[in-house]
C-alpha cells in the first residue's frame, strides 16, 4: 500500500534518527544506568517499525538491506558463542569478565565481555521483532 | 501498596481466566497477555518491600536499592510474553485463513462420534 | 581407555558415519565399508582366543555415574567371546551377503546404519560387566532390531511385526530391569562379577526368587522362549539377511546368553532348573511341531529357530542342575549339557544362519518362498541346493554334520539327568527324554521338507514370479562358509571345543575347577548307546511321517486359531486401543476451554483445598509500604479497564483497554523504582499493540460471545475462583517470608560483575544463562512466525496413507 503523507514522512525521518541514537545510547548504557539490550534492541526495532509504518515495506527494504532473520540467528549465535568464549579461558561457561582500561580519548573506560553477549541480545531482539511485524503485515 | 497490587493482579488473573475459557480464540490470546500482566505485577509484589529504597543503580548519593531480582525476572519474562502473544496471534491468522473461523469449538481437531 | 571398550563403540561411530559416507559415495556399495568394520572387528576379537583358553579375562572400566556405581565396564571372558566372535563374524558374512542381495534401489544408507547400531548394541550387551550398562544394551538390541524389522516400513505387515517384538522384546526388558534392581539390594553391586563372588550368600533373600522370575522372563522374551515366541515368525518380515542375523545367530541369543551368565547365581536352584529346562524343552516341542505345518519357507524357519533356542534353553537349565551339588565330581557329569548347549550354540548360528541365506536366495530367485509353489531346484540351483542340504540335514542331526554330535549331546545330558535324584526328578525325570526325542521327530520332518519340497518333486515355473537358477556368485560366498564351517566342525570338534567351548565354561562354572569342564567331543558312542538309537529312531519315525504327513495333518486342526497366543496378543492389543480410545475421547474432547477447566479445577481444588486444610492463610499488612491517591487512581483505573474487557464492544476497544492495562503496569515499574522495566514494557506494549492492530486487521469481528447461559456461569465462577485462589496463595506467601532473601548478593554487582545496573548485571552476568537461553527462545518464536507465515502447504500434497 502506498502511503503518501508528507509530514509524516518528514517528522518521521527526523525522529528515526533521535530514536536511533537513543538505541544506541540506551544499549551502551546499560552496564551503568538503565538500558542495555534489551532495550537498545526493542528501541532500534520500534525505530524500524515506524519506519515501516511511514513509509511502505519495498522501500526501506531497498534503504535497509539486511535479511533480519540472518541478523537475529547472528545475535543468538553471538550470545551463546560468547559464552562458549569463557572456557577457552578455562572459566565455567558463560562467565563474563570486565576490566578497566585508559583509553587515550574516553579516559578510563570499562570494557566487559558483557557487552558483546548483550550485542547478541540486541541484535536478536531487533531481528525477531522486524521480523514478526515484516512477515504479517506482507502477507496480506 | 503489596496488598493492594496483589488484589490487582487477582482481579487481572480472573479477567484473564473468563477470557481464556472463551470460545473464541482472539479472546484467548488476549487473556493471555492479560494473565502476563498479572504474572509481573505479582513477581513484582513478592520482592522484599516495594518502594522500600532507590532504584537499584549503584551511584553516589542514592540510598539502598531496593529488590533488584524480581525486576530481572520480569524483564526476561516481559520479552517472553511478547514472542509467545506475537507468536500465538500468527497463529490465530493462520488458523483463521487456513479453516475461514476462530471459533475454538469448531476448530475441535478429532471428529467424534 | 582399553581397546575393549573402543570396540563396543567402534561399530556405533561407524553407524553415525555410514550416511554420510553413503552420500558421498554412491559407485560403491556402502555395505563394503560396513562389512570391514565388521571384519576388523572379528579379527580383533580372533586375537583374543589363545590369551582366552589360556583362562585370561580382560576387563576395563569407564567411568560413567560413579556415585551411583554405575561404570561402562567391558569384561571378556569366554562366555563373552563366543557370543563377541558370532556376532562379528556371522555379520562379516551376513552384510556380504546382503551387498549381494538388496538392490542399490534401497536405502541402503539406512540399513547398513541400523545393521552396524545393532551390531554394538548386541557386542555391548554380551561385554557389559555392569548390569545397567548392560540394560542399556540390551534395549538398544531392541530398538535397532525394531528398526530393522520395519526397513520396509511402507508394508503393514512389517510395521506390524516390528511392532510386536518391540512390545515382547522390550516389555520383558523392563522386567529385566526389575531384577537386575533387585540384585542390586540384594547385593550392593552392579558388577556381574562381583554378583558372582558373592553367588549363594544371598539365596535366603526375599527377593531372590522374584528377581530370578523378572529376569528370566527379560532372556525368555529376548529368546522367543514358549510363550513369547510369536514375536519371531511376525519378525521375518524382515530383509532375509536380518532374519539371518538378528533372528538366528545373534539377537535370540541374547536371551541364552543371559540365562548362561546368570547360571553360577540362580544355577542349582529347583526353580531355575525346572523354569529353563521345562520351558526350553516345551519351546523346543512346540516350535519344531508348529514348524511342519508352515507353507513360508521362512515362517518355517522362524519356527525351527524358536525350537532350536528351547532346545539351548533347555540344555543351559539340566546343566546348570551341576551347581546344585557344589564342587564335587558329580556334578562334573552335568556341566557336560551346558558344554553342549555352548556347542550348539555355534552349531546352530552356521546352519541356521545358512538355511536363511538359502531361503533368501531361493525368494530371490525366483521371487516366492511358498512351499506350494516351490520344487524341482536340484538341477537348475545345484550349489543352493548343497548348501540347503548341509543346512537342513546338520539340522536334523545327522552325520557327518555339527548338528549331529550336539543333537547326541542333548539326547546324552536329558538322559543322565533323570538320574540325578534332585528336583523330584524321579517323578518326572523320564519325561524329559520323551520330550527331546519327539520333539526331534518333528525337526528332521522340517529339515526334510525344506529340502525335498524346495528341490525335488516337478518343476513348476508357471508358478513361479521369475525361472530359476543360481544366484551371483557373491550371494553364495557367505551361506558357503558357513556349510564348510557345518563340516569342519564335524571333523574337527575337538578344536572349537578346546579354544572356545572350554574357556566359556570357566566363565559359567568359575567354582568348578576348570580342568573338569572341558568334554572331548567324539562321534561314535558305540553301538551299545542309547542316543545312537535314539538319533536311529528319529530317523526312521521322521522318514515315516515326512511321507505321511499329509495324512496327519488334520492334528493342527485341533488347536483353534482363537486359542493360540497370537490371537490372544492380537486381541488384547485391539482391546488396549479399543478402550483406551474411548477412555482417551471422552475427556480429550479436541476443544481448548475443557481442557483450560481441567487445568483450573485441579488448580482450584488441589491448591485452594491444600491452603483450606493446612489452615496456611494469613494476611499481614503491617509491613506493606504505603499507597498515594495517586496510586489508588492507578489501580481503580487498571481495575476498571480490566473487567471493561471483558463488555467491549468492538475488538479496537478490546486491544486499547488492554495497552492500558500494560501501561499501567509500566506505569507501577516506574513507581516501584524499575527504570528498566519500565522502559521495555513501554516498548513492548507499544510493538504488542502494533502487531493485535496488525493481526485484527484480518482477524474477523470480535462478536458477542455466544456461548450458552450455563456454561458462561461455570467460567464465570471458574475464574473468580481462580481469582480468589490465587490472590490468597499471593497475599499468604507475602505475609510469610520463610528465608531471607537472597537479592543481598547481586547487590554487590559493582564489585563482581563491574556493572553499576544491578537488574543488568543480573541478566547479562549472574544469570546469563537464562538470558541466553531466552533470547533463544525468542529467535525460535521469530522463526515459528515466520515460517507460519511464509510455508504453507500446496492443496496438493496431501498426505498418502500406503497400503
Amino acid at each position: 500500500m502506498k502511503i503518501n503523507n508528507v509530514i509524516l514522512q518528514t517528522v518521521a525521518k527526523i525522529v528515526a534518527f533521535i530514536i536511533l541514537t537513543l538505541a544506541v545510547y540506551l544499549f551502551l548504557s546499560g552496564h551503568n544506568s538503565p538500558g542495555g539490550g534489551f532495550i537498545g534492541g526493542l528501541v532500534l526495532a520500534s525505530a524500524l517499525v515506524l519506519l515501516f509504518v511511514v513509509y511502505d515495506i519495498e522501500k526501506v527494504k531497498n534503504a535497509i538491506p539486511v535479511d533480519f532473520k540472518k541478523l537475529a540467528a547472528f545475535g543468538a549465535f553471538l550470545s551463546v558463542g560468547t559464552g562458549f568464549g569463557s572456557l577457552l579461558f578455562g572459566a565455567p561457561f558463560l562467565s563474563q569478565s570486565f576490566a578497566y582500561f585508559d583509553l587515550p580519548f574516553f579516559g578510563k573506560t570499562e570494557l566487559t565481555t558483557v557487552t558483546i553477549f548483550e550485542a547478541g541480545v540486541a541484535l536478536v531482539v531487533v531481528g525477531v521483532v522486524v521480523t514478526i511485524i515484516l512477515s504479517i503485515s506482507e502477507d496480506v | 501498596m503489596e496488598t493492594l497490587i496483589t488484589i490487582l493482579a487477582g482481579v487481572l488473573v480472573t479477567v484473564a481466566t473468563y477470557l481464556i475459557l472463551s470460545k473464541s480464540l482472539i479472546r484467548v490470546i488476549l487473556g493471555t497477555a492479560i494473565l502476563s500482566h498479572a504474572a509481573h505485577l505479582l513477581i513484582m509484589s513478592m520482592g522484599s518491600g516495594l518502594k522500600n529504597g532507590s532504584v537499584p543503580i549503584l551511584d553516589e548519593g542514592i540510598g539502598p536499592p531496593v529488590d533488584a531480582l524480581p525486576q530481572a525476572l520480569i524483564l526476561t519474562s516481559i520479552v517472553i510474553s511478547f514472542a509467545v502473544t506475537a507468536l500465538s496471534l500468527v497463529l490465530a491468522y493462520r488458523t483463521y485463513q487456513e479453516t475461514g473461523t476462530d471459533k475454538l469449538d469448531e476448530l475441535r481437531g478429532i471428529k467424534h462420534e | 581407555m582399553s581397546t575393549l571398550n573402543i570396540a563396543i563403540i567402534f561399530p556405533f561411530i561407524a553407524a553415525i558415519v555410514i550416511p554420510f559416507l553413503y552420500n558421498k559415495i554412491r559407485k560403491l556399495h556402502i555395505g563394503w565399508f560396513a562389512m570391514l568394520v565388521s571384519f576388523v572387528l572379528f579379527i580383533y576379537f580372533a586375537r583374543y582366543v589363545p590369551r582366552i583358553a589360556n583362562g585370561e579375562t580382560f576387563a576395563n572400566t569407564i567411568n560413567w555415574i560413579p556415585s551411583y556405581g554405575i561404570n561402562f565396564t567391558a569384561y571378556l571372558d569366554g562366555l563373552s567371546l563366543i557370543l563377541a566372535l558370532l556376532i562379528t563374524g556371522v555379520g562379516t558374512l551376513v552384510i556380504l551377503y546382503s551387498i549381494f542381495y538388496l538392490s542399490s534401489k534401497e536405502s541402503l544408507g539406512r540399513f547398513y546404519t541400523y545393521l552396524l547400531f545393532f551390531m554394538g548394541a548386541m557386542l555391548g550387551v554380551v561385554l557389559s560387566d555392569n548390569i545397567m550398562v548392560l540394560y542399556v544394551f540390551w534395549e538398544l538390541t531392541s530398538i535397532s532390531s525394531f528398526l530393522l524389522i520395519a526397513f520396509w516400513y511402507q508394508r503393514k505387515r512389517s510395521r506390524d511385526g516390528a511392532k510386536k517384538s518391540l512390545l515382547i522384546t522390550v516389555s520383558g526388558g523392563f522386567g529385566m530391569l526389575i531384577g537386575f534392581i533387585m540384585l542390586y539390594i540384594m547385593t550392593g553391586t552392579w558388577s556381574i562379577r562381583e554378583i558372582i563372588s558373592m553367588a549363594g550368600s544371598f539365596t535366603d533373600h526375599a527377593l531372590f526368587i522374584p528377581a530370578m522370575l523378572l529376569l528370566l522372563l527379560g532372556a525368555f522374551t529376548k529368546s522367543a522362549q514358549f510363550p513369547f515366541h510369536i514375536w519371531l515368525p511376525d519378525a521375518m518380515e524382515a530383509p532375509t539377511p536380518v532374519s539371518a542375523y538378528l533372528h538366528s545367530a545373534t539377537m535370540v541369543k541374547a536371551g541364552i546368553y543371559l540365562v548362561a551368565r546368570f547360571t553360577p547365581i540362580f544355577g542349582g536352584e529347583s526353580i531355575w532348573f525346572w523354569l529353563v529346562t521345562g520351558v526350553g524343552l516345551l519351546t523346543l516341542f512346540w516350535g519344531s511341531f508348529s514348524a511342519v505345518r508352515q507353507t513360508d519357507l521362512k515362517a518355517m524357519l522362524a519356527y525351527s529357530t524358536v525350537s532350536q533356542l528351547g532346545m539351548i534353553m533347555s540344555m543351559f537349565g539340566i546343566g546348570s542342575a551341576a551347581l546344585h551339588f557344589g564342587n564335587s565330581t558329580v556334578s562334573v557329569v552335568y556341566t557336560q549339557a551346558t558344554f553342549a548347549a555352548l556347542f550348539h550354540l555355534v552349531n546352530h548360528s552356521t546352519f541356521k544362519g545358512a538355511l536363511f541365506m538359502v531361503v533368501g536366495i531361493v525368494d530371490h530367485e525366483v521371487g516366492t518362498r511358498d512351499l506350494r509353489r516351490l520344487g524341482g531346484l536340484v538341477t537348475l540351483m545345484p550349489i543352493t541346493f548343497t548348501i540347503a542340504m548341509i543346512g537342513s540335514f546338520s539340522m536334523a542331526g545327522l552325520p557327518p554334520f555339527n548338528g549331529f554330535l550336539s543333537k547326541e549331546m542333548f539326547f546324552t545330558a536329558v538322559l543322565t539327568i533323570g538320574e540325578a535324584g534332585i528336583f523330584s526328578l524321579d517323578t518326572w525325570g523320564t519325561l524329559l527324554p520323551v520330550i527331546a526325542w519327539v520333539a526331534s521327530i518333528f525337526t528332521f520332518v522340517y529339515s526334510m521338507i525344506i529340502v525335498f519340497q524346495t528341490f525335488f518333486g516337478p518343476y513348476k515355473e508357471e508358478r513361479l514370479e521369475h525361472p530359476a537358477h543360481e544366484p551371483p556368485v557373491g550371494m553364495l560366498i557367505a551361506p558357503g562358509i558357513l556349510a564348510l564351517l557345518v563340516i569342519g566342525i564335524f571333523f574337527f570338534p575337538n578344536v572349537l571345543g578346546d579354544y572356545i567351548l572350554t574357556p566359556a565354561m570357566m566363565g559359567i562354572f568359575p567354582s568348578l575347577p576348570a580342568a573338569d569342564l572341558s568334554v572331548p567331543i567324539s562321534a561314535w558312542h558305540g553301538f551299545r548307546s542309547m542316543e545312537l538309537w535314539m538319533t536311529i529312531g528319529v530317523i526312521i519315525f521322521g522318514f515315516a511321517l515326512y511321507k505321511t504327513r499329509k495324512k496327519w495333518a488334520f492334528v493342527y486342526k485341533l488347536f483353534p486359531e482363537k486359542w493360540s497366543f497370537n490371537s490372544f496378543y492380537s486381541y488384547s492389543l485391539e482391546k488396549l486401543e479399543e478402550h483406551s480410545t474411548t477412555i482417551t475421547n471422552s475427556y480429550m474432547t479436541g476443544y481448548l476451554r475443557d481442557y483450560m477447566v481441567y487445568i483450573y479445577l485441579f488448580f482450584i481444588v488441589a491448591i485452594g483445598g491444600t491452603i483450606i486444610y493446612t489452615g496456611v492463610y494469613a494476611f499481614d499488612i503491617s509491613g506493606n509500604s504505603s499507597v498515594s491517591e495517586f496510586e489508588w487512581i492507578l489501580v481503580l483505573v487498571m481495575i476498571i479497564a480490566g473487567i471493561s474487557v471483558l463488555f467491549a464492544k468492538s475488538r479496537l476497544t478490546a486491544i486499547l483497554l488492554n495497552s492500558i492495562l500494560g501501561y499501567g503496569v509500566a506505569t507501577f515499574f516506574v513507581i516501584f523504582r524499575a527504570p528498566d522495566l519500565a522502559l521495555t514494557q513501554i516498548i513492548v506494549e507499544t510493538v504488542t499493540t502494533v502487531l493485535f492492530l496488525v493481526a485484527y486487521y484480518f482477524l474477523p469481528e470480535w462478536k458477542k460471545e455466544d456461548v450458552p447461559r450455563k456454561s458462561r456461569n461455570v467460567n464465570l465462577i471458574i475464574s473468580i475462583s481462580v481469582g480468589i485462589v490465587f490472590t490468597v496463595i499471593a497475599l499468604t506467601v507475602q505475609s510469610g517470608k520463610l528465608f531471607e532473601s537472597i537479592s543481598g548478593y547481586f547487590e554487590n554487582s559493582y564489585e563482581l560483575a563491574g556493572g553499576k545496573n544491578i537488574v543488568n548485571s543480573i541478566l547479562g552476568d549472574f544469570r546469563a544463562f537464562d538470558t541466553m537461553l531466552e533470547v533463544v527462545v525468542l529467535l525460535i518464536a521469530g522463526i515459528g512466525v515466520y515460517s507460519i507465515i511464509k510455508l504453507k502447504a500446496k492443496k496438493e500434497d496431501e498426505s498418502v496413507e500406503d497400503q
